[in-house]
């Protein structure tokens, strides 16, 4: 064990300067997300929670399901962009991705739609 | 390309996993259309995009699981009020219960995500300790998932009984079937980086196997609101 | 990613005059030592060489083709002639699903996979795939589910739904044998190999390029190989949900088909065309990426309009998402999905068309060689034409309420994918073989082959327009004297057209297995036979393990054409000027070897976990415990994998007693 974190300590680079020329991983790691700020998203992911549970209960008629269709959507997304770090990676993985949401969300809600799903 | 990290005899060589296909590039010339890719020990090895072969493999991998889940939640929301005489969502769910088990799986996206900041950071430490965070809070999300079902069987929703149960089951179920994989792996890559047998980049490890968790979890927030908290 | 280590030269091993042989230092996790050898069986089972990899799915694919081809013998044999007696309903229902499947999934699909697997990282200038270990899985898998869904035949019965096995008419009720749990479960097994080899290969496109080879200088073979990965990748999991869904009604009492429960039988059509038309784009882009390259090669100019035929390729792999439900307009959608459905599928005609016109350009002018591949490019020109025209016509709706379910569609769909896929697939083999095989096959017995096959399939496919608009119907298992009909349409003449078709083509294809058997001990092929344009020729034939011994550098499209030939006109006007030949071009790079070159190790795993695969199949059917089995195999696989360094450690090789350079050290080279 010892040793194990020996060799690693003779690795580390931590606080050495990168050259943004380089890619890293397809990071941008000159603007990498403290945990600080991981905290904080996971707060309001758990608020947003909270709020969807409680509109859940309330009798706002045509408006509950917009809303919490939308409350779902803003947790998706920020999941995606900042916990799987899209945001701030290179586009060609925002691509491939929304590739694969957008095409699901198409063809299965065109499939809902022959069955008059939404009527 | 100049690799200066040499590894000697005796310490623990760090080796490239799948994309193992290296050359040595004395003699080529390039004409800048390659990028480096420097993983954050210093090493690099070459690829078209900069980009790293086992990232873009994950990305990809995530972007076809949209289309299974896809599927399944169309037949879902289908056959979600034919369940004939039978019980039906109204009568089942436990919002509060389900909603716990919802944060269970959301706060593990967050220690996932620290353990890959402690990965990147080469905290070994903390990375394995937020690995088990991780871990343990989606085991309690499957408990959790357990625990609701075996309610739900005694109040008389089984596999079979209508078109609700059967496609609600199957979706939960591949969904939950897909976080115990999860939990397999994190507990995996937790022992394999405490006896140093992860070959490769450890935080890019780390990473992908976040990117999946991540993932399941964001079907998780959309399985919550499209079949627990949006009324039949 | 980290660099695996630095290599240490070791000249003690290193053949005289060669290039130094590396020895990489590092130590094994694994308790067993990796296979290494290069020669023999095990250097085929354990391989990771997409080369090797390429070759065993073909000749596995063309054995399937041979199983195919004889199930329609069959069909035929049975409607050669009125109440035939050779097929029982039952059999015949058999037939035609399992025809069909073995053609699709365990043909066309594999056959497209040898060209991508050994072409592409020949075409990018790379020296092997982005994940060798999981090339060889999906090789693998693909042969275990391939025998798995055949073992039906001796366990009660092939499949009987059709390949499109619409619920609830799978459901046991309607087909009570295992045969549908064979098909659902090896599909869902041979799904896997497709998934895994789609990453596989678009990780590899976008990542593995050689220097100055950017996206729009790739041939085109390789573009629309990428198209179809990304078909693949997507369609996939649509299928996988509808085969659980079968599954899990079949085995375990779900209720997903069951009407009386208020199930719907249009949710297994949706899912299953989701997938299935993006499959029919999977089959047949290949075969136009393949013929893109044959003919600007054997027309003597390069390919007209290059961009166009990328962006209609992207354009088909996109468009072709939005088209589905044309497979289902007689199944009661109503008029307005019914309309938008059309509209949607005329519109695919399009890039279709303008493919057709950039192969027909880039003939045109040109100085023709009548090679036996250029013969089967042009005749997927034609023939494939003559498929899409018979598929306008069922975009148009209410033609193809008469349509449905005749002949006329099956003279459609043959039309495009024998007359496209399988035609631009033997394109392939005719033009390919000398680098592949380092032999080339006979162009007398191979004309031959090509007159046979189309004069056969015309003979089979065409009289079944006729059949299809006279009205007899699909899975029919007989055909009646009374419903003939007389004079010019009687059916039963043009079954008889159809059946002996059949023989001809059958005998056609048998002439490309004379052919492979007649040059066996051919002399060896010319590095460049055809005076080709691309970057997989710039390698010897057959090429090295390491496919090139100087990474390439790209400076144009159709790479290798520009170093034979300068470019000496003014202006706009090109005269070319051949300065070098091929085997110079080839000479040179070899001249320039790289000093060190690694490669990854042959593996056990891929194999294991493949065959962990059918015996949880098995397990579904016959027992639970074989489940097990086969789960603790799986994963135990997975952990061996994970473990193991994709380079094998000095320790694995043993160096020979008699102190000649080992032969498994040769992989180091």
């Amino acid at each position: 064990m010892s040793e194990a974190t020996a060799t690693s300590e003779s690795h580390a680079v931590a606080g050495q300067p990168v050259d943004p020329h380089r890619a890293t991983d397809g990071h941008d790691q000159v603007h990498d997300v403290p945990d600080s700020t991981y905290i904080k998203i996971a707060i309001a992911l758990m608020i947003l929670t909270a709020a969807e549970v409680a509109v859940s209960y309330m009798d706002i008629g045509a408006f509950m399901v917009p809303s919490l269709l939308i409350m779902m959507a803003i947790k998706f997304m920020t999941v995606i962009l900042y916990f799987m770090h899209l945001k701030y990676d290179n586009p060609l993985f925002r691509r491939l991705f929304y590739t694969g949401v957008l095409l699901a969300l198409f063809v299965y809600v065109v499939a809902l739609l022959t069955f008059h799903y939404f009527e | 390309m100049s690799d200066a990290t040499l590894t000697e005899p005796g310490t623990d060589p760090e080796f490239i996993d799948e994309t193992a296909i290296v050359e040595s590039t004395v003699g080529t010339a390039y004409d800048g259309t390659d990028e480096e890719v420097v993983d954050h020990l210093g090493h690099a090895h070459h690829t078209s995009t900069g980009l790293s072969n086992t990232k873009l493999a994950m990305w990809l991998f995530l972007g076809s699981e949209c289309l299974l889940f896809g599927g399944l939640i169309a037949t879902y929301m289908l056959y979600r009020n034919r369940q004939g005489d039978a019980i039906g969502p109204d009568q089942l769910w436990d919002i509060p219960f389900t909603s716990a088990s919802s944060f269970c799986l959301l706060m593990s996206s967050l220690t996932m995500v620290l353990a890959v900041s402690a990965a990147k950071r080469n905290d070994e430490r903390n990375t394995r300790l937020w690995l088990i965070a991780t871990a343990s809070l989606g085991g309690l999300f499957v408990a959790g998932q357990v625990y609701e079902f075996t309610t739900f069987y005694r109040e008389g929703l089984g596999y079979t009984t209508s078109l609700f149960s059967s496609s609600f089951y199957t979706l939960t179920g591949f969904h939950g079937v897909h976080v115990s994989v999860g939990i397999v792996m994190l507990m995996a890559l937790m022992f394999m980086l405490l006896r140093r047998r992860v070959t490769g980049d450890k935080a890019e490890t780390v990473e992908m196997i976040g990117l999946y968790w991540h993932f399941v979890d964001i079907v998780w927030i959309i399985i919550f609101t499209l079949v627990y908290l949006i009324p039949a | 990613m980290a660099i695996i280590e630095r290599p240490v030269d070791t000249p003690a091993l290193a053949p005289e005059g060669g290039p130094s042989v590396v020895a990489t230092p590092s130590t094994s996790f694994g308790y067993f030592r990796r296979p290494v050898e290069t020669t023999g069986w095990r250097a085929w089972a354990f391989t990771v060489d997409h080369k090797k990899i390429g070759i065993m799915y073909g000749v596995v694919a063309m054995a399937f083709f041979v199983v195919g081809g004889l199930e329609a013998g069959l069909i035929r044999a049975q409607l050669a002639q009125a109440d035939g007696t050779i097929l029982s309903a039952d059999k015949y229902n058999q037939m035609f699903t399992m025809h069909a499947t073995t053609m699709v999934f365990l043909f066309v699909m594999p056959m497209a996979a040898a060209f991508a697997n050994y072409m592409i990282p020949l075409q990018i200038g790379a020296r092997d795939v982005a994940f060798p270990r999981l090339n060889a899985l999906s090789l693998w898998t693909f042969v275990c589910g391939g025998i798995f869904i055949n073992t039906s035949w001796f366990l009660g019965g092939g499949a009987d739904g059709g390949w499109f096995m619409y619920a609830p008419n799978s459901d046991t009720p309607f087909s009570p044998s295992d045969g549908v749990n064979f098909w659902t479960l090896g599909l869902l097994i041979t799904g896997v190999a497709s998934l895994v080899g789609a990453v596989n290969l678009i990780v590899t496109v976008i990542n593995m390029r050689a220097p100055g080879m950017s996206l729009m200088r790739m041939p085109i073979f390789t573009w629309m190989a990428l198209v179809t990965q990304f078909l693949l990748l997507f369609a996939m999991p649509v299928i996988t949900v509808a085969l659980f869904l079968l599954l899990f009604q079949r085995n375990y009492g779900a209720t997903f088909f069951s009407v009386a429960d208020g199930a719907d039988p249009l949710l297994w059509q949706h899912l299953f065309w989701i997938f299935g038309h993006p499959e029919v784009y999977i089959i047949v882009l290949p075969a136009f990426g393949i013929v893109s390259e044959v003919l600007p090669v054997f027309s003597r100019k390069p390919l007209f309009g290059y961009p166009f035929v990328v962006f209609s390729g992207a354009a088909i792999g996109f468009v072709g998402w939005g088209v589905w439900a044309h497979h289902m307009f007689a199944s009661g959608l109503g008029p307005i999905s019914v309309s938008v459905f059309a509209v949607a599928t005329m519109a695919i005609a399009i890039p279709t068309g303008v493919k057709i016109v950039n192969w027909t350009l880039t003939m045109w002018g040109g100085k023709l060689k009548f090679t036996t591949a250029m013969l089967f490019a042009i005749g997927l020109i034609i023939e494939f034409t003559i498929g899409g025209l018979s598929g306008v016509t069922h975009s148009v709706a209410p033609s193809d309420t008469q349509q449905t379910d005749t002949y006329y569609i099956v003279a459609h769909f043959h039309y495009v994918i024998f007359g496209g896929g399988v035609l631009g697939l033997f394109a392939g083999l005719y033009y390919w073989w000398p680098k592949v095989f380092g032999k080339m096959l006979s162009e007398k017995i191979g004309k031959a082959n090509f007159w046979f096959m189309i004069i056969g399939m015309n003979m089979t496919f065409g009289p079944m327009h006729i059949l299809g608009l006279q009205g007899q119907p699909r899975r029919m298992y007989r055909w009646t004297d009374a419903r003939a009909g007389e004079g010019f349409f009687n059916l039963g003449f043009w079954n008889l057209v159809s059946s002996i078709g059949t023989l001809v083509l059958m005998f056609g294809v048998l002439l490309f297995f004379v052919n492979v058997w007649v040059t066996r001990k051919a002399p060896p092929a010319p590095v460049d036979p055809w005076d080709a344009r691309s970057l997989e020729w710039i390698t010897t034939s057959p090429p090295k393990a390491h496919n090139f011994d100087r990474t390439p550098t790209v400076h144009a499209l159709d790479e290798f054409f520009h170093r034979k030939y300068e470019d000496v006109g003014t202006g706009d006007h090109h005269e070319y000027k051949q300065v070098m030949t091929g085997e110079e071009v080839v000479n040179e790079e070899i001249a320039h070897a790289d000093a060190h070159i690694h490669l990854p190790s042959p593996s056990y795993w891929p194999l294991i976990l493949a065959l962990s695969m059918p015996i949880m199949a098995y397990g579904v059917i016959y027992h639970t415990l074989l489940i097990v089995v086969g789960g603790a195999m799986a994963v135990g696989s997975m952990f061996g994998w994970a473990l193991e360094p994709s380079t094998a450690p000095d320790s694995d090789f043993d160096p020979p007693a008699d102190g000649t350079p080992s032969k498994e050290v040769a992989l180091h080279v």
